[in-house]
């Protein structure tokens, strides 16, 4: 059974239909990525996972249950974490504030400081800047930071907006190496990208979005070699 | 020796407060400070609280409300009607308060447990729902509980010495002010919170002039023919001492200092900072921002109580929403989300503005206080924006994040000592 199932999700805002009823699913311990252009749905569809943005009609269930009209709270306490686009960390609390931060929804706070210990592992440079305000990193290192934070809450299931938005191209390889280590410590991923190419090079499966309904789906591997998906996003064919 | 370190700070704080305590008390008794001065105290400690109050909302939480004098001025006159009433005999004002409050709570506890079944129920359901128990549960202690209970109450009450049936009086009167200013800012917040900030303030406004409305017409439209409406309610009672003062003033500041230090407090500075931010981490933002936004207002209608029965007369001419600016321009004056600078801007207004400038200044020239109080904030907010203390507390007051920091810590010593 999958992790999390979409089932025609319609999503408007106002009068404007920003999702035509789309559906997928995410197994247990995959990657899958939604790739699309600026403005196809990709993080209407992570916010309105997250109870962040209404959902008009379809059908969201995550381990088994419906969670469609669940409380963005309710959400996160059960592992299902968002690192959402933008980074949106608490700019004037220190590094070590944003973690704690985000093991708020945890019951287990003993444990807090194990994974505390695991985020340090997988970004060295956060531990060095531990009483330094969020709002003062560079952009790399507040992505680094709102990956960490989103790990504190020890997720099952990983929603990621846009890792790679404005970083330089060797922290985006760096951010996609940590990507795929957090999964193969058995978190599962759904990662929302423009940038295709990186995307599907990490992915076990890829949806393609435009305009709000899926035009494409499969193995990572063979959207890759799609010819329409080299044309439009992989700049070429 | 860490015990000592964190102790010593409440022991200062603890300590001082006491000081001035007496410092003011022994005057007092012996009769050296006249009444003007003594109102001017009064009056800066009720200002001081509205303020920490409107902190705690605006500071705080990132609420913008100009809904705190609303609050002021529904806990002066339930608390003047509740002694009012005392004093002609009649116990009812007293047990609605009383058992109104309590039984509204009940219901709310009762309420919350049954919409808790529900996904997401709208602002305006809740809103509906809490508006009826509440309604149903002040109609229950009017129609039933008062006449049951009201004769006892007053024999019972009238057994005892004057002296403490009074304190006991006065205490209701006081908690009851504060409770329905908390009752109604809890019906009030919870579809107007959801608006997102500016339109919170624009909402709260409108509530201060509803407020300010409703007590220009209480002997006509409102069933408190006591109140005397626009001609200002006489005969209230002049039973603040600054025992009660101090009291009220301190609970004020170690219930925000405690509240602001505790996890809850975690999340109301979350939800200032990045409410988006604060919903990922699992934080029932909603619930925050009502939170503080009750706490704050029952500060408010603390204060009114205070204030109230110190002033003995009620106008609704000092609630006008031209007032009402007062607690926004000493929490901007002081800073935003300090205590510290609240309390001590609080008072110095009140000093400085309706001690000092009546008293030394020509006559006539408090009618420029409109000017001089613009002139200030614009002042203010070309030189030192973020408010005169900033963010500065003093260290009983300063907020940390302690829950977690230990068990890193505990972490980090064995290593030193290795190092050792």
């Amino acid at each position: 059974m999958a992790l999390l199932e979409v089932k025609d999700l319609v999503v408007s805002y106002g009068a404007i239909r920003a999702l035509h009823g789309i559906s997928f699913y995410v197994d247990q311990g995959e990657i899958v990525t939604l790739i699309g252009a600026n403005g196809a749905g990709k993080s209407t569809t992570l916010r309105t996972i997250s109870a962040l943005q209404r959902a008009d009609s379809g059908q969201i269930t995550y381990d088994g249950k419906d969670i469609t009209r669940a409380s963005a709270s309710a959400i996160v306490h059960q592992g299902l974490i968002q690192v959402p686009e933008g980074r949106r960390i608490f700019a004037p609390l220190t590094v070590r504030e944003n973690l704690e931060m985000g093991a708020y929804s945890r019951k287990d706070k003993e444990e807090v400081a194990a994974s505390m210990e695991y985020v340090f592992q997988l970004f060295p440079r956060l531990k060095e800047r531990l009483e330094q305000a969020g709002g003062t990193l560079s952009g790399g290192e507040q992505q680094m930071l709102a990956v960490a934070r989103a790990l504190m809450a020890k997720p099952r299931l990983l929603l990621m907006d846009e890792p790679s938005m404005g970083l330089a191209p060797i922290l985006v390889e760096e951010i996609f190496d940590i990507i795929q280590e957090i999964n193969a410590q058995g978190v599962t991923i759904l990662l929302v990208e423009q940038n295709a190419h990186m995307a599907l090079s990490i992915a076990n499966r890829g949806y393609v979005l435009e305009t709000g309904t899926i035009q494409l789906e499969g193995p990572a591997k063979e959207l890759a070699a799609n010819p329409q998906v080299q044309e439009a996003y992989l700049g070429g064919g | 020796m860490m015990l000592q370190k964190l102790r010593k700070p409440g022991f200062y704080f603890l300590g001082i407060s006491l000081l001035i305590y007496i410092v003011i008390q022994v005057p007092l008794s012996l009769g050296l400070l006249n009444n003007y001065w003594r109102g001017i105290i009064f009056w800066g400690a009720a200002i001081t609280m509205v303020t920490l109050g409107l902190n705690l909302i605006y500071g705080f939480n990132g609420q913008f409300s100009l809904g705190q004098y609303g609050f002021y001025a529904i806990g002066a006159y339930a608390s003047a009607d509740v002694t009012y009433r005392w004093l002609h005999g009649d116990t009812s004002g007293l047990l609605v308060v009383l058992f109104g409050s309590l039984l509204s709570l009940l219901f709310y506890a009762l309420v919350a447990a049954f919409l808790r079944r529900f996904y997401r129920v709208s602002a305006l359901t809740q809103f509906t729902y809490y508006t009826l128990v509440t309604i149903f549960a002040f109609w229950l202690t009017v129609q039933y509980l008062v006449p049951l209970l009201g004769p006892g109450t007053l024999s019972l009450l009238q057994a005892l010495p004057e002296a403490v049936s009074r304190q006991i009086v006065f205490f209701v009167a006081l908690a009851g002010g504060a409770a329905m200013a908390g009752i109604s800012s809890f019906l009030f917040g919870i579809p107007v919170l959801e608006l997102g900030s500016d339109y919170f303030g624009i909402a709260t406004l409108g509530f201060t002039i509803i407020i300010k409305v409703l007590l220009d017409n209480t002997d006509t439209i409102l069933p408190f023919p006591e109140m005397k409406g626009a001609r200002g309610m006489i005969g209230i009672p002049q039973w603040t001492t600054w025992t009660w003062v101090f009291l009220s003033f301190m609970f004020v500041v170690i219930v925000m200092r405690n509240l602001l230090h505790s996890s809850v407090g975690r999340t109301i500075l979350a939800v200032r900072e990045d409410e988006r931010a604060a919903e990922l981490v699992g934080i029932d933002v909603a619930s925050a921002k009502i939170l503080a936004f009750v706490v704050g207002s029952i500060f408010a209608g603390l204060a009114g109580g205070i204030r109230a029965h110190d002033l003995a007369f009620l106008h609704p001419q000092s609630f006008n929403f031209v007032q009402s600016f007062n607690p926004l321009i000493i929490v901007v004056l002081g800073g935003l989300g300090s205590m510290t600078g609240t309390i001590l801007t609080g008072f110095l207004w009140i000093f400085l503005l309706e001690g000092f400038l009546r008293l030394y200044l020509p006559p006539g020239f408090e009618t420029w206080r409109l000017v001089v109080y613009p002139l200030i904030l614009l002042l203010m907010m070309l030189l030192r924006p973020e408010g005169l203390f900033g963010q500065y507390e003093v260290p009983f007051l300063r907020q940390t994040f302690p829950s977690l920091r230990k068990s890193v810590q505990a972490e980090e010593e064995p290593l030193k000592e290795v190092a050792a």
